[in-house]
């Protein structure tokens, strides 16, 4: 059953990763999925190439390392299923298999990790036109079960640290990649950062 | 390489730092032969400008010659290139409207988040002005890395010495932006608040633009003179009320167009840039507003305000019942520097624009730090430095 304060979020047409009673929003999605807990994040960039090229590019699981900072690597299995190796703080690396729960060419693809995840998570990404000419609205949510423990702390501090802020960098490198064909950086060798 | 780096307020040096390399395909390094000081360089001189890391290399009026490419790159070994200061990358949808000083893409993804949260979104890359632009490596160094260098850099045609074309970099274009946001019509009166390289060159571009008259405000004798040789009328603040002067001397009705061509280090001793600098020196604020809400006051009704002049964080006693009231237009931003070089290029060529006047030193670029302790402290003398990497300390 819904919190009277996410009802009421959802009558204004807004993402409820905009609602003010976050933790509401996650306690219900935490509720919906079985989990102990859950924490929603979610960001909506344009990018000015076509709805088909952006889902196909993301649609191969492969791509993904290319600009996501703390992906090692993403090896599909078959067309389903994928197995994710994320990068931990202390040199470790959290894994996990994903399944495709929804494919929809041009539109949306959403993932979910199966039984004995290190981290239990679900994405969804989601392409729509922009207004004509504006190129494509691409909105990405992730749902994931913050883990508990030792290697919870450990994860806290890479995923829960700024979760957003994360969200909101990943898709910037997308867009960079995909309208410029590279993401963009001030790293040496190129003498810039020292500080 | 040898670079000028930042070490903190009014402490910059020259540094043996690595030599920059190809990281991305559309890159190019640039062998710098001119490169310029900026009055916005002042602005990180005297740590107004947050996000500043020591060592960070300074500079973003620069030129040079092509001495590597990347694959994606459209430049070729050898070609004499201008930069512009702004990194666009020319693909997104601001680089396809020619707002390129708002392109989406050339602010790294891990620097956005503090212009993010400061401005609702997230700046541009430039080079060499804090890490809030990117942290990239700057020009006032003996190489640069130049991204999306198949945007940027415009090729210089032989017979076009440095000094001729270097001002494309940031300060020409700027000033012709700023007096392309006056909106000049025929009959207008155009107000120029401060008389450095902006405000020269906005002087300058003002009168091709068609503007009737010309009123330059400043307190340095010198730079007065040079808006008064282009042809400006001029008002030394120091002696002179400046509104009432502007609003008589345009027979009661006040400039068609304003420019605060100054930002957030006005000078003069009025009670409210004395409050501002003291509120700026204990951190109560940022910048001091003192012309901003000059021009916003001297502007006649319906008229426009343009605003070359940098800010970077909040204003204290903001005139916005003068600005609403009165009906004003505002225009200002970083320079769409791209959309402008090809144009101030051809005008160089055929000789209707000349920015050499401007330059009062050419220094090497050993003699950096000298040169910006010199633009700060002596600025009725020093109008423009100019760093030569290929010149010997002892030969100058």
């Amino acid at each position: 059953m819904s919190d009277e304060n996410v009802e009421r979020a959802r009558e204004s047409d807004a993402p409820l990763t905009a609602a003010v009673h976050q933790r509401d929003v996650a306690k219900e999605v935490a509720e919906d999925r079985g989990w102990r807990e859950a924490a929603l994040v979610g960001r909506t960039v344009t990018i000015n190439r076509p709805r088909s090229e952006l889902y196909a590019f993301w649609r191969d699981f492969r791509n993904l390392a290319a600009f996501m900072e703390n992906v090692e690597s993403v090896t599909p299995g078959d067309d389903r299923i994928s197995h994710w190796v994320v990068k931990a703080p202390a040199g470790r690396t959290v894994q996990w298999d994903a399944i495709v729960t929804e494919d929809v060419p041009g539109e949306v693809i959403a993932w979910e990790s199966v039984e004995g995840a290190d981290i239990k998570n679900t994405g969804r990404i989601e392409f729509r036109d922009g207004p004509p000419g504006r190129g494509t609205e691409v909105t990405a949510t992730i749902v994931y079960d913050p883990p508990a423990g030792e290697l919870g702390k450990l994860i806290a501090k890479l995923f829960q640290k700024e979760p957003k802020i994360q969200a909101r960098r990943e898709l910037r490198r997308f867009k960079q990649l995909m309208e410029t064909g590279e993401v963009s950086t001030s790293e040496a060798p190129d003498a810039a950062p020292r500080g | 390489m040898r670079a000028l780096t930042w070490h903190g307020k009014h402490d910059v040096r020259m540094d043996s730092v690595p030599d920059p390399q190809i990281v991305n395909p559309r890159d190019a390094i640039i062998k710098i032969t001119s490169t310029a000081i900026c009055g916005s360089d002042l602005h990180l001189y005297d740590s107004y400008i947050p996000s500043l890391h020591k060592g960070d290399i300074l500079g973003h009026e620069f030129m040079g010659e092509v001495v590597e490419v990347g694959p994606g790159s459209s430049l070729t070994k050898g070609q004499r290139v201008v930069v512009p200061f702004v990194i666009a990358c020319g693909q997104c949808f601001f680089c396809e409207k020619q707002q390129f000083a708002a392109c989406d893409n050339s602010n790294p993804a891990e620097k956005v988040d503090m212009s993010e949260v400061a401005y609702g979104h997230a700046m541009t890359g430039a080079f060499g002005y804090s890490h809030l632009t990117g942290g990239y490596a700057g020009g006032q160094a003996e190489y640069v890395r130049v991204p999306y260098s198949d945007v940027g850099p415009i090729v210089i045609p032989d017979g076009l010495e440095d000094d001729k074309v270097l001002f494309l970099s940031d300060i020409l274009p700027t000033g012709w932006m700023a007096a392309e946001n006056c909106q000049i019509e025929p009959g207008d009166t155009v107000a120029v608040w401060g008389c450095g390289p902006v405000g020269l060159f906005t002087i300058q571009s003002a009168f091709l633009m068609g503007a009737h008259r010309v009123i330059a405000i400043d307190h340095y004798p010198h730079r007065l003179e040079f808006a008064k040789s282009m042809g400006a009328e001029i008002i030394n603040y120091h002696d002179v009320k400046v509104r009432e002067a502007l609003t008589e001397m345009t027979g009661g009705i006040g400039p068609d167009a304003v420019v605060d061509a100054v930002g957030m280090e006005s000078h003069g001793f009025t009670i409210d840039n004395i409050l501002d600098a003291v509120k700026t020196t204990t951190k109560l604020g940022t910048d001091r507003t003192h012309v901003l809400r000059e021009v916003i006051m001297a502007c006649r009704k319906g008229g426009r305000v343009s605003i070359p002049g940098v800010y970077g964080g909040m204003a204290d006693k903001f005139p916005i019942g003068a600005l609403m009231e009165k009906g004003l237009q505002v225009k200002t931003g970083q320079t769409h520097v791209h959309k402008y070089l090809r144009p101030l290029l051809d005008m160089i060529g055929e000789g209707k624009i000349d920015t050499t006047f401007l330059i009062s030193h050419r220094l090497p670029l050993e003699s950096a730090p000298e040169g910006y302790r010199m633009f700060k402290e002596e600025q009725n003398d020093v109008t423009k430095v100019v760093l030569k990497p290929d010149w010997q300390k002892e030969a100058a």
